[in-house]
Parts: C-alpha cells; sequence; structure tokens
C-alpha cells in the first residue's frame, strides 16, 4: 500500500473545490433554517429564504453559489503513516494544478490579481497562492485535504488586548466587529464566527479563521471555559438588533467558534472572523491504499492540534 | 404611505426591462422586489478606469442597449473555442466607487446601479437624483446561482484582454434577473440608512453590559453611531 499518488491528490482537489463552490455544508444550511425559524425581521427573513432557494439552485444547476467565489485555500492534515509518491512538492504541485483546472472549468472567478501591478493570470494560481496550511496526526495512515474558498473583504479584524480587558473586553470587540461589519450586510451575514484568543498576532488570526471555516455548526470546544464563551458570543451578536444584509432582527450569527493558544503572559491578541452566508469548504480523506472518502467534517480541530503538553 | 420605518416597506414586485423607461424608475419605492429584463452590463474598478480615469467611451453602442450597469464581475470562463461560460453573478461593495460615481453616471448615462451595500443618502441626493439614476441592492449577497440562472447568453465582453476575467466589462443578456430590492429611489432615499437609524436606536441599550473598546486609548470610535457605513 502506498504511498499515495499524486495524480489521486490532484483529482480529488479538483473534486473538493467544485463542491466547495457549489454545495452548501449541511450543517450550515440547517443553522440558517434554525436562523429563519427565530428571525422576526421581515426583510432578514426575506434574505434567508432566498438564500435557501440559491443554494437549491447552485445544487441542481452545479453552478457556483456566490460569483465571488473566494479565495481557494487548503488545509492539509498529515497522518503521520501517510505518505505522497513524489512527497510534499507532489502534493503542493497537485493542489496548485487542480486549483487552476478547477477555475476555468467550474468556473470560478480568477480573483487573485499580482497585488501592485493587479495582473490577473486567470487562474487562482499565483505568489503563495493557494495558500496551504498543514497539520499532522499521529497514528493515521491518510491524508485530509479540505478547501475553503472564503470570499469577502470586511468583518474580519484583529486586536492586541491585554491581560486586564479580561472576558468583557473580548465581548466588546466582539460587538464591535460585528456592528462594523454587520451594517449593510458588508459582512454577508449572518455569519459563522470564528474567534481566537491567544498566541502571537498572526496565531489568533489563523485560529481565529479556522474557527469560522473548519468547525461544524453546533460543535463545542472541549474547553469548558471556551465554550461557555462560544455561548454568550452568540446569543450577544443575535442580541445586536442586526439581522441577514444589514436590516433589523435577530440572525446576525449562525454559530461562534473559540479557539485557543497558549500566549505572552503580558498580552491576548484576539482574531475574528466572519465566514459568510455562502460558506464554502468541502473535505476528503485519501487513504495509502488511494480510496478517496468525501467527509462532511474537516476534523481540523483533534485533540492532538489542541494539545497543551508536550505529547 | 410614507416610508417612515423598515416595516413600512410594502416590498411590491416590480418587473422592468431595459432600458428602463424614467417613469419606471420614478414608480419604484424603497424596499421593492425589482425583477430585470433585457441587457445590462458589468462594471467595477477596472471599467471605471478606464471611463472615469482615462475618460474613454463605452463600447459603442452600449448606452443605447442598456442603462443599467452591475458593480460586479461574474464567475466565468472563455473555453477553448472561445465562447464563454457564466454561471454566477453576484455584486461587490459599492461605495469603493463612490468617488467616481458623478463622474460615472454623467459619463455612462446609466440610470440603474446595481450593487453590494448602496452608497449614502447624501450620494444619492448629490449624484443619482440629478441624473435621475437609482440604486438596487442584490440580495443576501450570496444569490449568485439565483441570478446566473437568468442569464439568457453574453452579448460581448470588452477590456477582456487588459482587464481580466474579474474586472472586464460583461455584456449580459438576462431574463427576469432578480429578485434585487429598491435601496436608493428617485427621490434619493436609502433603505440601508432607514435600517441603520433602527439598529443605532437600540445600540446604546446593547453596549450597556459591556466595557469601554479595550484600545479606544489608541483612537478607537467610542459611538458606534457614528460609523462612517
Amino acid at each position: 500500500m502506498g504511498p499515495i499518488p499524486a495524480k489521486v491528490i490532484e483529482e480529488t482537489a479538483r473534486e473538493l473545490t467544485a463542491r466547495a463552490a457549489i454545495d452548501i455544508p449541511p450543517d450550515y444550511r440547517e443553522g440558517i433554517l434554525r436562523a429563519r425559524e427565530r428571525e422576526t425581521g421581515r426583510l432578514s427573513r426575506f434574505v434567508l429564504t432566498e438564500m435557501l432557494a440559491n443554494w437549491d439552485a447552485a445544487t441542481a444547476d452545479r453552478r457556483p453559489m456566490c460569483a465571488d467565489t473566494g479565495l481557494p485555500r487548503y488545509y492539509v492534515k498529515l497522518g503521520n503513516e501517510a505518505a505522497v509518491e513524489g512527497g510534499l512538492a507532489a502534493l503542493e504541485r497537485a493542489l496548485r494544478q487542480a486549483t487552476a483546472e478547477a477555475t476555468a472549468a467550474i468556473p470560478l472567478r480568477p480573483n487573485r490579481v499580482h497585488p501592485l501591478t493587479r495582473e490577473d493570470p486567470n487562474t487562482n494560481v499565483g505568489i503563495h497562492a493557494p495558500e496551504i496550511t498543514y497539520s499532522v496526526e499521529p497514528a493515521a495512515a491518510w491524508i485530509d485535504v479540505t478547501t475553503v474558498h472564503k470570499g469577502g473583504l470586511f468583518g474580519s479584524d484583529w486586536r492586541m488586548l491585554f491581560p486586564g480587558d479580561g472576558i468583557p473586553g473580548i465581548k466588546r470587540f466582539f460587538v464591535d466587529t460585528l456592528v462594523e461589519g454587520g451594517k449593510r450586510g458588508l459582512a454577508c451575514q449572518p455569519a459563522i464566527v470564528g474567534v481566537g484568543i491567544g498566541g502571537a498576532k498572526d496565531t489568533c488570526m489563523r485560529l481565529g479563521k479556522e474557527a469560522a471555516c473548519l468547525r461544524l455548526v453546533g460543535s463545542r470546544n472541549p474547553d469548558p471555559g471556551a465554550a461557555a464563551l462560544e455561548a454568550e458570543l452568540t446569543a450577544l451578536g443575535n442580541q445586536i438588533g442586526i439581522g441577514a444584509m444589514g436590516f433589523a432582527g435577530t440572525a446576525m450569527v449562525v454559530a461562534t467558534h473559540v479557539e485557543l493558544a497558549h500566549t505572552h503572559t503580558g498580552g491576548m491578541p484576539v482574531g475574528i472572523h466572519q465566514f459568510c452566508l455562502s460558506s464554502r469548504r468541502a473535505t476528503a480523506r485519501i487513504h495509502l491504499d488511494g480510496r478517496v472518502e468525501f467527509r462532511a467534517d474537516p476534523a481540523w480541530f483533534t485533540d492532538y492540534y489542541r494539545r497543551p503538553g508536550i505529547e | 404611505m410614507a416610508i417612515e420605518r423598515l416595516d413600512d416597506v410594502r416590498m411590491d414586485e416590480i418587473h422592468l426591462t431595459t432600458p428602463v423607461p424614467e417613469r419606471g424608475l420614478r414608480a419604484l419605492t424603497l424596499g421593492d422586489v425589482v425583477y430585470l429584463s433585457g441587457a445590462l452590463y458589468t462594471a467595477r474598478e477596472g471599467v471605471y478606469r478606464q471611463v472615469v480615469d482615462k475618460g474613454l467611451p463605452l463600447p459603442p453602442g452600449l448606452a443605447d442597449l442598456s442603462n443599467v450597469s452591475f458593480h460586479c464581475s461574474p464567475a466565468a470562463s472563455v473555453r477553448p473555442d472561445g465562447s464563454y461560460a457564466v454561471e454566477a453573478v453576484t455584486a461587490t461593495a459599492s461605495f469603493r466607487f463612490g468617488r467616481s460615481m458623478a463622474a460615472w453616471l454623467e459619463r455612462s448615462g446609466a440610470k440603474v446601479i446595481v450593487g453590494k451595500a448602496g452608497l449614502t443618502e447624501r450620494a444619492y441626493r448629490e449624484w443619482f437624483v440629478p441624473q435621475g439614476a437609482v440604486y438596487l441592492t442584490t440580495v443576501g449577497y450570496g444569490l449568485g446561482a439565483t441570478y446566473g440562472r437568468s442569464i439568457r447568453r453574453v452579448l460581448g465582453v470588452h477590456w477582456l484582454e487588459e482587464l481580466g476575467i474579474a474586472q472586464a466589462l460583461w455584456v449580459l443578456e438576462v431574463d427576469r434577473m432578480g429578485p434585487f430590492l429598491v435601496e436608493g429611489d428617485a427621490e434619493g432615499r436609502s433603505l440601508f440608512a432607514l435600517a441603520n437609524r433602527e439598529i443605532n436606536a437600540r445600540l446604546a441599550e446593547v453596549y450597556k453590559s459591556l466595557p469601554p473598546p479595550a484600545l479606544g486609548r489608541f483612537g478607537e470610535v467610542i459611538v458606534r453611531t457614528d460609523d462612517v457605513v
């Protein structure tokens, strides 16, 4: 058995890219159905009803649910016992090749441009693009590939809070960020809100994004303090009075996911990310025998990934 | 009935054909649900650069064909045989074009701007009303498949080489594309301004249990109703 042929990874990534662009993840759809049930604002309810119909149209036609098909990126969980033919360089090449081909075939909007010249290669591939993030899982003989296409320019922010600001300071920053991005619906809410707390400033931003994009709606952080904060922040977000698309309402937040990292003793960096109404992700597990298993759960935040000790 | 609150919005369903006549525009009320048929064209940063900054005219015949321009670019590709695949359409945030809007309306002759998040009431009063233009917002900001379904064909693509797929000017023939909501009407009123007044009225209560912003000392705004959105 194994190593996994790079060609299998490439074909899988092409399929994942299509699924992410077209099919809304079932946990998120459930979350929106529940949001519509509790939404009291007439315009906000109208928006949510139209969004649900849009997902049906996307699935039926096999066309992207949103024309801003975001910035495709990959999260790769490497089983410690797995290997790729040609090594990690072959895996990266496969993901880049799949991105370029899928961009033309689906089609995705070629969103990736050179930041200064604005020149567009029309492939969504470029310098540091697509981003590929790795983590490791012990005793596993597979590779999980998840793609996330996060769009949008609004609704994410970070602050260096300090220990004295405490949890009330986190709540304040959370509400500030939601109000800022929520008016006129700039954050394309309701959204899954990811909150990364701790680490260094880049860690909190990374964790916030992963918390928004890679956890299932309905999941809870195993840390009781983090789980309690998730529930409080969700309730707080839905009390602001902003609903879908910035109309008055009670559905701003579908779920809040908090992730933690041990941090500097003098600081408390916080990163907040909102994963929009067109929340796009898709995951596959590729086994050493070449079998491909499409999965609903990216299973990114494993006990090992969150481990506090040396082992 | 005058619309003073979001609850006053009737959400009448209106069907318009392009080029949209002046009386059609004047009849639109805030929050009406609009469907468009005929031709419309996309325009975002790249196209504004050509028309507003460089002073180039719109492609020949376009202004006669349609007076509807869409702040967007589609998820599209050019097939190997040279034909176009356009599968999904959604809008991009319109306030980015604020400083060019007056010149754009004057030079393009567009009377209907379709986009995301609208502009301010002041922008509507000062730039849209004198040109007889209105603003429609897309819905949910993600109805890509719904809008994409109504595209009958691509009538043309302009500046594709210079601007790339995501910034080019796409001329689309559409059949009952919608729903869009009337955000800026012929009198210069804004649906989002109405929503924001209602939201702002409650914000003090929301903030009552929360401490001041942690970094207010670094110049963050303290009063969230002062946000310029």
